[in-house]
This record gives C-alpha cells, sequence and structure tokens, in this order.
C-alpha cells in the first residue's frame, strides 16, 4: 500500500499519522475490479446505502418513539401527525424494511446465479448469511414497536415457536416474554434489541467488506481476473455505476413511499393491539412469506420450527454444497435451469405463506418446501459432478471485446 | 393463558380460521384524494364533518385528532375555537385537588362519546363501536369500505335471519353488524344546497374519516411530486455522467 502524494499538507500530515487517507485511496481509486461487472453487481453497494438510510430515519423515530404498551401506538400517530416530516421519516423506515429485502434478496440470488459463494469467497458469504439472519431479527422486532394489531399477535405466534423445544420449551418462552405474554418487557426488550442490532449488522458490513476485498469482486463470467487490461479502477468507474443505479432505486422507492407507503402493510396493523380479539388472518411481513410457508409445510410444529431454520442454515454450508468449479451459471446450462427453479420455488413458498393453510394450498405448500430442500441438499451437490461445463472464456477481456457480452 | 398458548398452538396447526361469511368486496369509488395529484375535496370534508358530529359522534370517537387539526380541512381559528366550546372536557386537579369540567379548547383532543369501552358496549347492545380515527387505514379496501358500510344496509336476502339486535348489510365481514343504519336521506341539513342523500352523506363522511386517517395526505402526495422530478432528472445527469465515464472502458 504505497502512500499516495497528497497535495494537501494537512491530509499528508494525518496520513502519515492515521492513514485513513491512503486507505480510501487503496480501497477506492486503486482498487482493481473487474471490468466487466453487470446491473446485479449495484445490490451490495444499495443494501449497505439502505442499512445507512435505515439506521438515519430510526434513530430519528426514536426521538419521538414511546416503548411502552399503553403509549407505543399513539406515539407513532403522533410521530405520523404532529412531528415535523414525521409522516416521511416513518414512511422512509417502514417502506425501507422492505426495499431493505428486495435489495439483499435479489443480492443474494446474484450471489447463487455466479456461484460468487465459491472458493476462495466461502467466508464472504456466510458473512453476508449472518447479516441476513441479523436483518431479520431487527426488522421482526421492529415491526412490534407500533403495537398494532399484527406487531402483538405476529411477536405472540413467533416467540410462541420457541414452545415447540422439547422440555425447556415454555421456560425459553416466558424467558424471552419477560413474562407469560407478549407485553410491556417484551416491548421494552424488543426496542432495546431493534435499537442495537442495526449496528452490529454496520460490524457485519465491515468484516463482509474486508473479506471482499482480499480477493475483489467476482464477476458475471466468474472467472478470475488474469491482468490489469482485464480490471479498472473501482473509483470513478464504479462508483458513477452505482450512483445511476442509486437513482433508479430512489426513483422506486420514492414512489412507494409518496404514493402508495402502505403496499406492504397489513391494514391491521392500524388497529391498537389488543389481546383479546385475535385478527382472522396473521401474515408476518412479506419478507417473512416463504419462511412462514416452510414452519406450516410440516405437521410437527418442532420439525416445522426446525426446517424453517435449516431453510436458511443451508445457506451456510451452500459453498460446500455445490460441487461444481465452474462459478457462473453463464456456462452451466442445466444448473442454470434449476436456478430459476428455484427462484420460482421461492415466489410460491411467498404465495402460500400469504395464504390460510388450506385445500391445496397444503399440498403445493409441501412440495415446494421439499422441492427447497431438494434444491440444496440433493441437486446441487449431484449436479456439480455431472453436468458438462461450457467452455470457459480465455479471460475477461477476451468476451468483453464483443459487444453482445455483458458490457453494461 | 393456556388459552391463549392453545389458541396460538391450533393456528400455527390449522392456520387463520376460515373467514365466517362470504364478505363482498365494495366496489371502488371515484375519490378526489386517491391519484397522485389527489387532493380532498374541501366542501366535502367540511360537510363530512358535520356527518360525523351529527350522525356518528354520539357513538364514535375519533381519539387522534384534535379540535385544532380541524384547521386542516378549512375551518378558521375562530370556527375551531367555537366547534371546541360546544365540548365539555374533564380536567384538574385544580388547587383544591378536584377534578373539574370545562369548555373544550382547540388544543384538546376530540371529546369521546364515552368514558371507556365497556360504557360504550353497555350502551349499544354489547356491540363496541370502535374509534374510526384510523377506520380509512384500518381496513382491508380503505375509502371504498368504509363507504360500502355506509350504504351495504339492504333487507335481508330470502331465507337469511338476521339475529336479534342486528343488522343485514352486504359488505361487513359476516353481513350482519350491530350497527343500526347510522344515515337517512336528509338526515344531516347540509348548508350549502348540495342534496343530503344517503350515498353523499355517506361519500362525504368518508371521506372525513380518510382524512382523520392521514391528515398528511396532501403533503405527502405534493412532496411527492417534486421528489419524483427532482430524481428523475438526477438519475437522468447521473446516466449521462456513466456514460462519458465508461466511454473509453473496452
Ligand atoms: C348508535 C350508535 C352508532 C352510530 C350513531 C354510528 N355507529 Fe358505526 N358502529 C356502531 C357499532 C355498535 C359498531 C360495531 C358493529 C359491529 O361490530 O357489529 C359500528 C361499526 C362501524 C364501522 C365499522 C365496521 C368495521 O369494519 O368494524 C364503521 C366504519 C362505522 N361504524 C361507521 C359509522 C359512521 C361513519 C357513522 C356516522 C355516519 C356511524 N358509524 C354511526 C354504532 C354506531
Ligand atoms: C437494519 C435496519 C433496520 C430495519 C430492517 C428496521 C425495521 C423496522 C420495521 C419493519 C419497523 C416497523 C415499521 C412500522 O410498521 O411502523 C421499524 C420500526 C421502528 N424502528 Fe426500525 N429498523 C432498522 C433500524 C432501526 C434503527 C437503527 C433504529 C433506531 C435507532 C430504529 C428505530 C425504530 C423505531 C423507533 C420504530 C418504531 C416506529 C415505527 O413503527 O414507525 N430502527 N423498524
Amino acid at each position: 500500500m504505497a502512500a499516495p502524494a497528497f497535495k494537501n499538507g494537512l491530509v499528508r500530515w494525518i496520513d502519515h499519522r492515521l492513514p485513513v487517507f491512503s486507505f480510501l485511496h487503496h480501497e477506492l481509486h486503486e482498487y482493481p475490479t473487474p471490468k466487466n461487472l453487470s446491473y446485479w453487481w449495484n445490490f451490495g453497494s444499495l443494501a449497505g446505502i439502505v442499512l445507512v438510510i435505515m439506521i438515519a430515519t430510526g434513530i430519528f423515530l426514536a426521538m419521538h418513539y414511546t416503548p411502552h404498551t399503553l403509549y407505543a401506538f399513539d406515539s407513532v400517530e403522533r410521530i405520523m401527525r404532529d412531528v415535523n416530516y414525521g409522516w416521511l421519516i416513518r414512511y422512509i423506515h417502514m417502506n425501507g424494511a422492505s426495499f431493505f429485502f428486495i435489495v439483499v434478496y435479489i443480492h443474494i440470488f446474484r450471489g447463487m446465479y455466479y456461484g460468487s459463494y465459491k472458493a476462495p469467497r466461502e467466508l464472504l458469504w456466510i458473512l453476508g448469511v449472518v447479516i441476513l439472519l441479523l436483518m431479520m431479527a431487527t426488522a421482526f422486532m421492529g415491526y412490534v414497536l407500533p403495537w398494532g394489531q399484527m406487531s402483538f399477535w405476529g411477536a405472540t405466534v413467533i416467540t410462541n415457536l420457541f414452545s415447540a423445544i422439547p422440555v425447556v420449551g415454555d421456560w425459553i418462552v416466558t424467558w424471552l416474554w419477560g413474562g407469560f405474554s407478549v407485553d410491556n418487557p417484551t416491548l421494552n426488550r424488543f426496542f432495546s434489541l431493534h435499537y442495537l442490532l442495526p449496528f452490529l449488522i454496520v460490524a457485519v458490513v465491515m468484516l463482509h467488506m474486508v473479506a471482499l476485498h482480499r480477493f475483489g469482486s467476482g464477476n458475471p463470467l466468474g472467472i478470475d481476473v488474469k491482468g490489469p487490461q482485464d480490471s479498472i479502477p473501482f473509483h470513478p468507474y464504479y462508483t458513477a455505476k452505482d450512483s445511476f443505479g442509486l437513482g433508479v432505486f430512489l426513483i422506486l422507492f420514492a414512489g412507494v413511499v409518496f404514493f402508495a407507503p402502505n403496499l406492504f402493510g397489513e391494514p391491521d396493523n392500524y388497529i391498537p393491539a389488543n389481546p383479546m380479539v385475535t385478527p382472522p388472518h396473521i401474515v408476518p411481513e412479506w419478507y417473512f412469506l416463504p419462511y412462514y410457508a416452510i414452519l406450516r409445510a410440516i405437521p410437527n410444529k418442532l420439525l416445522g420450527v426446525i426446517a424453517m431454520f435449516a431453510s436458511i442454515l443451508v445457506l451456510f454450508i451452500l459453498p460446500w454444497l455445490d460441487t461444481a468449479r465452474v462459478r457462473s451459471a453463464k456456462f452451466r446450462p442445466t444448473y442454470r435451469k434449476f436456478f430459476w427453479v428455484l427462484v420460482i420455488d421461492c415466489f410460491v413458498l411467498g404465495y402460500v405463506g400469504a395464504n390460510p393453510p388450506e385445500g391445496w394450498f397444503v399440498i403445493t405448500g409441501q412440495i415446494a418446501t421439499a422441492y427447497y430442500f431438494f434444491h440444496f441438499l440433493i441437486l446441487l451437490p449431484v449436479l456439480g459432478l455431472i453436468e458438462r461445463p461450457l467452455p470457459l472464456p480465455q479471460s475477461i477481456s477476451a468476451p468483453v471485446l464483443k459487444p453482445a457480452e455483458g458490457k453494461a | 393463558m393456556r388459552r391463549l398458548i392453545s389458541a396460538v398452538a391450533l393456528l400455527l396447526a390449522f392456520g387463520t380460521a376460515a373467514e365466517a361469511a362470504e364478505a363482498v368486496k365494495p366496489p371502488k369509488q371515484h375519490w378526489s384524494f386517491s391519484g397522485i395529484f389527489g387532493t380532498f375535496d374541501r366542501a366535502s370534508l367540511q360537510r363530512g364533518f358535520q356527518v360525523y358530529k351529527e350522525g356518528c359522534a354520539a357513538c364514535h370517537a375519533v381519539t387522534q385528532l384534535s379540535y385544532r387539526d380541524l384547521k386542516g380541512i378549512g375551518y378558521q381559528e375562530d370556527d375551531i375555537k367555537a366547534i371546541a366550546a360546544q365540548a365539555k372536557v374533564m380536567d384538574g386537579p385544580n388547587d383544591a385537588g378536584e377534578m373539574f369540567e370545562r369548555v373544550g379548547r382547540p388544543s384538546d383532543k376530540f371529546v369521546r362519546p364515552f368514558p371507556n369501552e365497556n360504557a360504550a358496549r353497555a350502551g349499544n347492545n354489547g356491540a363496541f363501536p370502535p374509534d374510526l380515527s384510523m377506520i380509512a387505514k384500518a381496513r382491508v379496501g380503505g375509502p371504498d369500505y368504509v363507504y360500502g358500510v355506509l350504504v351495504g344496509y339492504v333487507p335481508p336476502p330470502a331465507g337469511v335471519t338476521v339475529a336479534d339486535g342486528m343488522h343485514f348489510n352486504t359488505y361487513f365481514p359476516g353481513q350482519q353488524i350491530a350497527m343500526p343504519a347510522p344515515l337517512n336521506v336528509d338526515g344531516v341539513p347540509y348548508q350549502d344546497g348540495t342534496k343530503a342523500t344517503v350515498e353523499q352523506q355517506a361519500k362525504d363522511v368518508t371521506t372525513f374519516l380518510t382524512w382523520a386517517s392521514e391528515p398528511t395526505l396532501e403533503a405527502r402526495k405534493q412532496m411527492g411530486i417534486k421528489v419524483l422530478i427532482f430524481l428523475i432528472v438526477f438519475t437522468g445527469i447521473l446516466y449521462a455522467a456513466k456514460r462519458k465515464v465508461w466511454a473509453s472502458v473496452h
């Protein structure tokens, strides 16, 4: 990391003692990035920006929010009505959570399509799965805070899952609640943790970046950078491309925040929580629906809970389940088809999760769940061994010269 | 507690109970406030407030509203003082340590018709008239549903028996509602010459209740248009910049 000659004297003085400027120069300017990244590579930096947006709006919400069962609902309404631009802050935070998941899910499927999890990026991938788990915990607890009907009943249903654990289950649930039902102690600890976890996410994101910068980004061809002709500096090329992607994202985000802010929400959550009245349909937020479908696909509660957690935990060992040597699905014609089947399977699971488990939803949910695990546990290991990949290009620059190749 | 747990276990095992009866989807109405340029029709808001005050306030609270919020539907300070002054508000304790009643002020929350849920039930054959301040956001269908319930009173179809103290309503889930039809032709004397049909009153009061659910709706849409115009232009510039930066890369 040769320190560049900074023009500004103060910068040079600081950098000599605290090499933050060298660090930034190294990570942004010198950092060589494959020159053939497509727009699917925008979603990582987008996720980071959404995280910042969530923390910024969350801190302002927390200045006006009251974590008490008697006041929480009204305090959120006060934010909506009486706090200057409170409605804006709250709608950004509320929809930001949904957009965060959209972005991160695309980011994850990008990784699955292009084999981004393969050596030497296994730990990078695993840190990503840790971020997903932390996000899910954060979003779940955040949804409880406005203390509407879905907040309360969602929290009740989900925390109750732990009662399926043999012997100590009930005890754990009581411990989680801080009492004998979801009540004020539960709300208080959820608020505390909801404030804490995003900062843990920031920490894991930093580790994610350290791991990323060790070997640099993968690329749509899945082959390694062979020399300087294959790469370009991150800045200005990808800063420019990411900025444009951010602009497109913000247009969509603003469209929802300003013109359909309750699109992703449940009307029931505008009814204050009432432990005596169970809503006719208890559904989690949309981003949890596929897991909810897996949970309910299995008639045994304990096994259902295990399957639900396993559906995410399986991602941790994905780098070893996929036995193929070739990274990118571009050169794996069979895997490419099954990838899209998995995507459809996840949408089917989401659709089933949104509906009451009756009639054909039951069997559909069960087939979709079975297929989900089949994909990871059986298909991937076997396919990697038997599939004949297409010939790989010599280098990144070779195919990029042809205009048809992912030069976006 | 046990019951709660088993109820939850049941929910998990069988999912949520089937909807009780065939609720009919209320038809879509045309609203002044829908669409990206939508704004509340002020005259309709004020008529709607009148309908609420004279037709619904006896049973339904709107706890999220303060009298001063009425500025948002076009009332002047003096009108608001006069409206607030019609209410009796419990205040105190005074220097002698006693609670006392005084006339309402603009800063007071709308006074509710019943001191608590039990009193409300006692006054309504055991049914609870819900707080209406969030109703347009708290129901599937929103304003269309609220309007639907208000105009949905029809004689029960042959073969349907309506329970004692209940009324048949096309759009209410289960189709039996404890609220008697709240609107009558000319039930509310409009001052501005608008004919007070049931549909007109329903439309006006629904407009008012939608505003009450989200008084910041107009501010939101107006800012949204500016933000979108800015973002579209700015993103266009970013795209041009990206093209320029990348022009030399092959
Ligand atoms: C005599 C008392 C009374 C009056 C006056 C009254 N309501 Fe109701 N209202 C009720 C009761 C009781 C319920 C609960 C019905 C039930 O749960 O079956 C109710 C329910 C409702 C509902 C809720 C439907 C739902 O989905 O839960 C709406 C909307 C409503 N009223 C609107 C109005 C409007 C608007 C007015 C004025 C035009 C009005 N009500 C006047 C007693 C009243
Ligand atoms: C990983 C980032 C975060 C996610 C995914 C997230 C998610 C959520 C969600 C889904 C809600 C419920 C929104 C609603 O229905 O109203 C919520 C509410 C809330 N969040 Fe967050 N949040 C994040 C970060 C933060 C941070 C950092 C803070 C505080 C510093 C915060 C403070 C709050 C508060 C006070 C509420 C309650 C107000 C409300 O419901 O609008 N959040 N959050």
